[in-house]
């Protein structure tokens, strides 16, 4: 269901990792909003996504989405960035079983899967155990 | 704000029905539930429905489904809370009836989710996540709620033995419900064997999907008190919301729009948790359960699993859990469940629940939830 324009408008996110910063209470938010949910405050400053983390929660994919069904199994985490920011992504380039909570990963620009034979390749962020 | 009651329900077999259509399936439900009321109109109706659109192609079914039921030219609106909607469609209901809008109301939610194939249902129901930020990187419904149940066990010592007594529970009291999907009993070790969906969760971790409609009559208590009838009045009602996306959270194991709507519901019956006899809760995967107890205030915090390991939330138990059978052994026709919990109170509270009965039950609450918990309706009923 990936659109040119849909999958160009996410582009900062996924492949510069564009966030914005609460300047009144500090807290981060990926994606970027347009109102801090803490205080109500409506100044965020543009900021960078750290590239380092942790494993908080994990699972292995078995039943996939039809686009993902050439990579299954697959692992999904949900990981804390060391600015305190929780994204969900793929985690590989690892045997299942090394996987932890806890454990140190860092982001990698990779190929997240492709529309079909004649679709869009759809890039962004996975992360790598450090 | 007048009292509000439920004065018909209506309910039809589960399962996956090849041969009826979705208006089929809904306006046999809608009328079963008005010959339980005992009306032949309606003032106006909502109609749950989380994604007819992706199921079957079809929107605008709120007209369609007042026609079909010949009740046009009624307002009839459909609506989306996800799998929260039936509990949606009950709120508005309630609320168009206490503050003296409408008198006879039909609350009522459908979906029709085999005429597509498993894929596809997997993306409909997938659009109920974040489709930019979590959907994009593979994560499916039964992967989000394994995020949580695997953090649920690092934190809170859960076991896996725990989640699969959930499942086993909800099939027992299924196995006496003659409507639910899957009316038979499983075992925890066929739990543990069943074939892995996402890690931890298993294919007997999940609820299934189902084809069914559920409906309600609901009108002023005055009404019900004149005709004689079974007074089951809707005593609280509360509505909360959460981060769409999982990861958001502060806790990823904490479902606060299940504590936050909990709370309404509780300080407008003027109740609290001891108080309740029985609970519907929202059980798509079993930690599900888990989490929803705790959030609800019926056991303590992490302490969801050991409700199931100490038979508290079995049918016999201190405070019974999904005596329908639940999301897991009924089936889960996502818009239709938040109103097949009401239907399953109402014949509790009435008495009417067969071999499933719980013996005395006065006041009952049901829980339905959206997505990964993004939204939440919780509703208290009281028999008069």
């Amino acid at each position: 269901m990936t659109t040119p324009s849909r999958y160009w408008r996410e582009i900062p996110q996924r492949y510069r990792l564009e966030a914005n910063k609460c300047k009144n209470c500090e807290i981060t938010f990926f994606p970027p909003r347009l109102i801090c949910p803490q205080c109500k405050n409506r100044e965020l400053e543009p900021i960078k996504l750290a590239e380092t983390g942790k494993i908080l929660t994990y699972t292995v994919i078995r039943v996939p989405p039809h686009q993902f069904v050439d990579q299954a199994p697959y692992a999904v985490g949900i990981i804390e960035l060391d600015d305190g920011v929780k994204i969900t992504a793929q985690v590989v380039d690892c045997d299942f079983e090394d996987l932890k909570i806890g454990q140190r990963v860092r982001i990698e620009f990779r190929k997240i899967f492709q529309e079909g034979e004649s679709g869009i390749l759809c890039y962004g962020y996975k992360f790598v155990p450090e | 704000m007048r009292e509000v009651a439920v004065i018909g329900v209506g309910m039809t077999k589960w399962g996956e029905l090849w041969k009826k259509s979705l208006r089929t399936i809904f306006v046999e439900t809608a009328l079963l539930a008005m010959d339980d009321a005992g009306v032949d109109r309606i003032d106006s109706m909502y109609v749950g429905s989380m994604s007819s659109g992706l199921f079957v192609g079809q929107e605008h079914i709120a007209s369609m489904l007042a026609d079909y039921l010949g009740q046009s030219p009624v307002p009839s609106a459909r609506v989306e809370t996800a799998c929260a909607s039936g509990g949606l469609a009950l709120r508005l209901g309630f609320m168009e009836v206490a503050s003296g809008m409408s008198d006879v109301v039909l609350v009522s939610g459908v979906e029709k989710m085999t005429d597509v194939s498993g894929y596809e249902a997997t993306y409909a129901l997938g659009s109920a996540a974040d489709q930019e930020y979590e959907g994009y990187h593979g994560i499916t419904f039964p992967g989000l709620y394994a995020l949580i149940a695997r953090a649920h066990m690092e934190k809170y010592g859960t076991t896996r033995e725990q989640l699969a007594l959930v499942a086993v529970k909800n099939h027992c009291n299924g196995s006496k419900n003659p409507l639910a999907q899957f009316p038979f009993e499983i075992t925890v070790d066929s739990v543990l064997n069943s074939v892995l969906v996402a890690d931890p969760l298993r294919i007997l971790d999940c609820s299934p999907i189902t084809d069914g409609a559920a409906a309600a009559i609901i009108c002023p208590a005055e009404m019900v008190r004149k005709m004689n009838k079974p007074v089951i009045k809707i005593i609280g009602s509360g509505h909360a919301t959460d981060t769409i996306a999982l990861s958001s959270r502060k806790d990823i194991t904490w479902l606060e729009a299940t504590y936050q709507a909990a709370k309404q519901a509780y300080a407008m019956a003027d109740k609290k948790p001891e108080d309740i006899n029985l609970i519907e809760v929202h059980d798509c995967f079993t930690i599900a359960e888990i989490c929803v107890l705790e959030a609800l205030g019926v056991v303590k915090r992490g302490e969801g699993g050991k409700a199931a390991e100490d038979e508290i939330t079995f049918l016999e138990g201190k405070i019974p859990v999904n005596t329908s059978g639940g999301l897991k052994a009924k089936g889960h026709p996502v818009g239709a469940t938040g109103v097949a919990q009401t239907v399953e109170i109402v014949k509790q509270l009435r008495g009417e629940a067969g071999e499933r009965q719980v013996k005395d039950a006065r006041i009952g609450m049901a829980q339905n939830m959206g997505g990964s918990g993004g939204s939440t309706l919780v509703h208290i009923f009281e028999r008069e």
